[in-house]
């Protein structure tokens, strides 16, 4: 790559943010090269300034936002000077983009075929019936089954991954100069991340395109870049070969975020032995109807959620449950948390069944199961403090407001917050400050099972190692019994004592997770574990682990 | 609250809206103080013009016009103001109970509701108020039946959302009874919508009201702005003000309270509010 061409260059670029942000510059003299033939990754964390970027070398800044210096050479013409017509010239054809979400990037109202062949005849005088050929030869490069038929097909006929793959049809038709791909395989599960990387760098070593990609996710990075500019508030800490930033990254922040990743090595936990089981489903059964009206009329869809799952958490044990979207995972733990109402099956707190009772009945049993949610800003009451929140679980339950407060209080401190943030309200947290709220609250009614339903993935990966360290901290001090949901085995692997494999609502694997991930027995859970993006880090890198976590 | 009263105040619109209406209230609240004999006293000759010792003038028995319009302000107001509140209460039970429970309760409640959109609102009032025999709380009660359908499809949307919130599951997890959920948790975060189609239904509550009493179907013993339109009509080439005087009171009283409604929607929106 010594005589590396370079497509693209962006030398000393500032972004102002409207006034009354909370910084003056979403990107601050930021400088990099792109060269034809090669994968640069921007990586960094949410609000690092990696999307603003890729939003400027488009032209796509939002109202407000505005590039205030330095220039973006595009083959030595500078995009922030081009004139809105030059700068349409080159979007799509010379210079394309892919985006996180395929199901909102595409317009729902339009075949998938008739949306490609916009872009080629916006910018070619081809003919209809070439243009068709060529669209067909593009489905065929990405891999989309049966070309011929999904060009009649409308977007949400198309799965996540078929969507995708589509909109990389689109930014490849006119064999650009450069692919801008922002977070394009975030939105997707595991395995159909791996298929996508794996295209995306078939296609730019069969095409010597620049592919510009951003991602929050090492794991990604480690799967395909050749180079790597790692990105921190507004600024690029560091450059360079991805072997060398990920091997043997010399900015404490890069360092940082490395060893934050999660590693797939199982930790080894002391587990009581034969420990009596707390919590069990028995052929626990759900499923959802859709359609259907109060006179009666055909159920249009049922979708089976839950078919038969058995699983059995024994007292002071951690089980995983693992899967990928729409797997059921979500299911079952409501359905154990009472949340949802499930078919048919037992659910054993101790020997009591709790499916059967009514929610009177239920109460008392109620504060023994207790959940952290994922959604750190969904989970909390927008006008409730966060003393109110997390004392009146107790007071519900009966206890004077007093020593409910008092409790709150005392929680806040136990999660490593400041006790005086009872009298705020939870918009005045971050996600990770808020997740730590989640937990408090879940862990006010004293409960004996905590169910945590992928309470780290809507966290960025050094927030996401705290709360995942907090809660690990916390069940082995009080003893807690855990139902941890994740679709994210690296998490798995660091918390969980026996794992559950899920797919379409039945569990095809179940043992001890050391045991699952070094001798998968069932082909899917193979799958899974073969798709985890760069399963080298966080293994053997030559990071001092200890050292980069103590300055994170 | 002094933030939003930032926000409110940005608009200058609004902020008029709201002088205008106080204005209103407080004519309402002090107003027969200066009139003692009420709305339907002979004062002078019939129609003397505007300004003729009658500040606006006398109709076509010699009522002061004056009196009319501040008895009336006090009419419209109570009307409207006692209408919406009952509407809110209505739709916001029955909405909120339907987009809680959801499944057959909603379903049920719904077409409830669809029954009496399905009916033009305007002679679904006239009706209940010529059944009822004309009266201030018939005139209420028909008001407030025709206008809360829409505050229950609008509550019930809210609590569809807010049912599935994570934070409503964190509190039936919890042990919550369902009344602590709906009351303390659900219907504080749907109380900017509310407000804000409550204060437009205000308006139109008014001026229902007043097309009703121009029809002659409202209480004969009270005094009221659609009511003076309506017996000035018959004179309106001869005296044209006994119509346009209070015809211009209830659009200005309209008026503000839709610029108030405005107002409070820009205030209350949560995505504005970020700007």
């Amino acid at each position: 790559m010594s005589a590396a061409e370079t497509v693209l260059e962006v030398r000393s670029l500032t972004v102002d943010l409207p006034e009354g942000a909370d910084r003056r510059h979403a990107v601050a003299d930021v400088s990099f090269e792109l060269h034809r033939n090669e994968i640069l990754c921007l990586v960094g964390e949410s609000g690092s300034g990696k999307s603003v970027t890729s939003r400027a070398i488009m032209g796509l800044l939002a109202h407000g936002v505005r590039a205030s210096s330095g220039e973006i050479l595009f083959r030595g013409e500078d995009l922030l000077r081009a004139t809105p017509k030059r700068m349409r010239e080159l979007r799509g054809s010379r210079i394309s983009m892919i985006f996180q979400e395929p199901m909102t990037a595409l317009n729902p109202l339009k075949r998938v075929g008739d949306q490609v062949d916009e872009v080629i005849a916006v910018h070619t005088g081809t003919p209809k019936a070439k243009r068709i050929e060529r669209i067909v030869e593009l489905f065929d490069a990405v891999q989309l089954p049966e070309p011929r038929r999904l060009l009649r097909s409308f977007p949400h006929q198309l799965s996540g991954g078929q969507r995708q793959r589509a909109m990389i049809a689109m930014a490849l038709a006119l064999e650009p100069a450069i692919l801008i791909a922002d977070e394009p395989t975030t939105a997707l599960d595991v395995t159909t991340q791996a298929q996508i990387l794996a295209l995306i760098h078939r296609i730019q070593g069969e095409r010597h395109m620049g592919v510009l990609f951003i991602t929050h996710d090492f794991g990604v990075v480690s799967e395909i870049a050749d180079r790597v500019a790692v990105m921190q508030s507004g600024k690029i800490v560091e450059t360079g070969s991805a072997p060398q930033v990920l091997g043997a990254p010399r900015h404490p922040y890069t360092r940082s975020l490395i060893a934050a990743i999660p590693s797939l090595v199982p930790k080894e936990r002391k587990r009581a032995a034969d420990a009596p089981a707390l919590l069990s489903a028995i052929a626990l059964e759900k499923s959802y109807r859709s359609g259907g009206s109060l006179l009666g009329g055909k159920d249009h869809r049922v979708v089976h959620a839950a078919k038969r799952i058995d699983l059995t958490v024994h007292r002071g044990e951690t089980l995983g449950l693992v899967g990928e979207s729409g797997s059921g995972k979500s299911t079952v733990a409501r359905c154990i948390a009472r949340l949802a109402e499930a078919d048919g099956g037992r659910i054993l707190l101790g020997d009591v069944d709790l499916r059967p009772l009514s929610r009177r009945e239920l109460r008392p049993y109620r504060r023994r199961i207790q959940m952290v949610f994922q959604d750190p800003y969904g989970s909390l009451n927008p006008r409730r403090t966060v003393g109110q929140l997390i004392a009146e679980g107790p007071m519900v339950h009966g206890m004077r407001e007093r020593e409910a407060m008092a409790k709150a209080s005392s929680l806040l401190e136990l999660v490593g917050m400041d006790p005086r943030a009872v009298g705020r309200y939870p918009h005045e947290f971050s996600g990770g400050q808020r997740q730590r709220i989640g937990i408090a609250r879940a862990l006010a009614l004293d409960p004996e099972v905590l169910v945590a339903d992928e309470p780290v993935s809507a966290l960025d990966v050094s927030i996401q190692a705290q709360v995942l360290k907090l809660l690990a901290d916390i069940r082995d001090r009080l003893h807690l019994t855990m139902l941890f949901i994740t679709h994210d085995l690296r998490v798995a692997a660091q918390v969980c004592d026996t794992i559950a494999v899920m797919r379409y609502g039945e569990i095809v694997e179940h043992g001890a997770t050391a045991e699952v991930f070094r001798n998968p027995q069932n082909a899917y859970t193979r799958e899974l574990l073969a798709a985890v993006p760069g399963k080298e880090l966080g293994m053997a890198t030559g990071i001092d682990r200890g050292g980069a976590e103590a300055s994170a | 609250m002094k933030a939003f009263w930032n926000r409110f105040s940005r608009s200058r619109s609004a902020v008029v809206g709201l002088a205008f209406f106080a204005l209103v209230v407080i004519v309402a609240l002090a107003g027969p103080r200066f009139f003692p004999g009420g709305p339907f006293q002979l004062v002078a000759k019939p129609f003397l013009a505007p300004g003729d010792g009658y500040l606006f003038g006398t109709d076509m028995l010699g009522r002061d016009v004056t009196a009319g319009l501040v008895y009336g302000a006090r009419t419209s107001l109570v009307i409207g103001l006692t209408s919406t509140a009952i509407a809110i209460l209505i739709g916001a039970l029955v909405g909120g109970i339907a987009g809680y429970y959801g499944r057959w309760v909603d379903e049920a409640l719904m077409r409830w509701t669809e029954i009496f959109q399905t009916i033009p609102f305007f002679i679904f009032a006239i009706l209940l108020v010529a059944v009822l025999a004309p009266s201030v709380k018939s005139v209420i009660f028909a008001i407030a039946v025709v206008s809360w359908p829409p505050m229950s499809r609008l509550v019930r949307g809210e609590f569809m959302a807010m049912r599935s919130r994570e934070f409503v599951e964190a509190c039936i997890g919890m042990g919550m009874s369902d009344a602590r959920v709906i009351f303390v948790h659900i219907l504080p975060n749907c109380l900017s919508p509310v407000i804000v189609t409550g204060s437009l239904m205000v308006a139109t509550a008014i001026l229902t009201e007043s097309a009703l009493s121009f029809l002659g179907l409202s209480d004969p013993n009270l005094m009221s702005w659609g009511f003076m339109v309506g017996a000035g009509r018959e004179f309106l080439q001869r005296a044209p003000w006994l119509c346009a005087i209070p015809g211009a009171a209830i659009l200005l009283t309209v008026l503000a309270i839709n610029l108030i409604g405005e107002g409070l929607s820009d205030a209350l929106n949560p995505r504005l509010r970020q700007l």
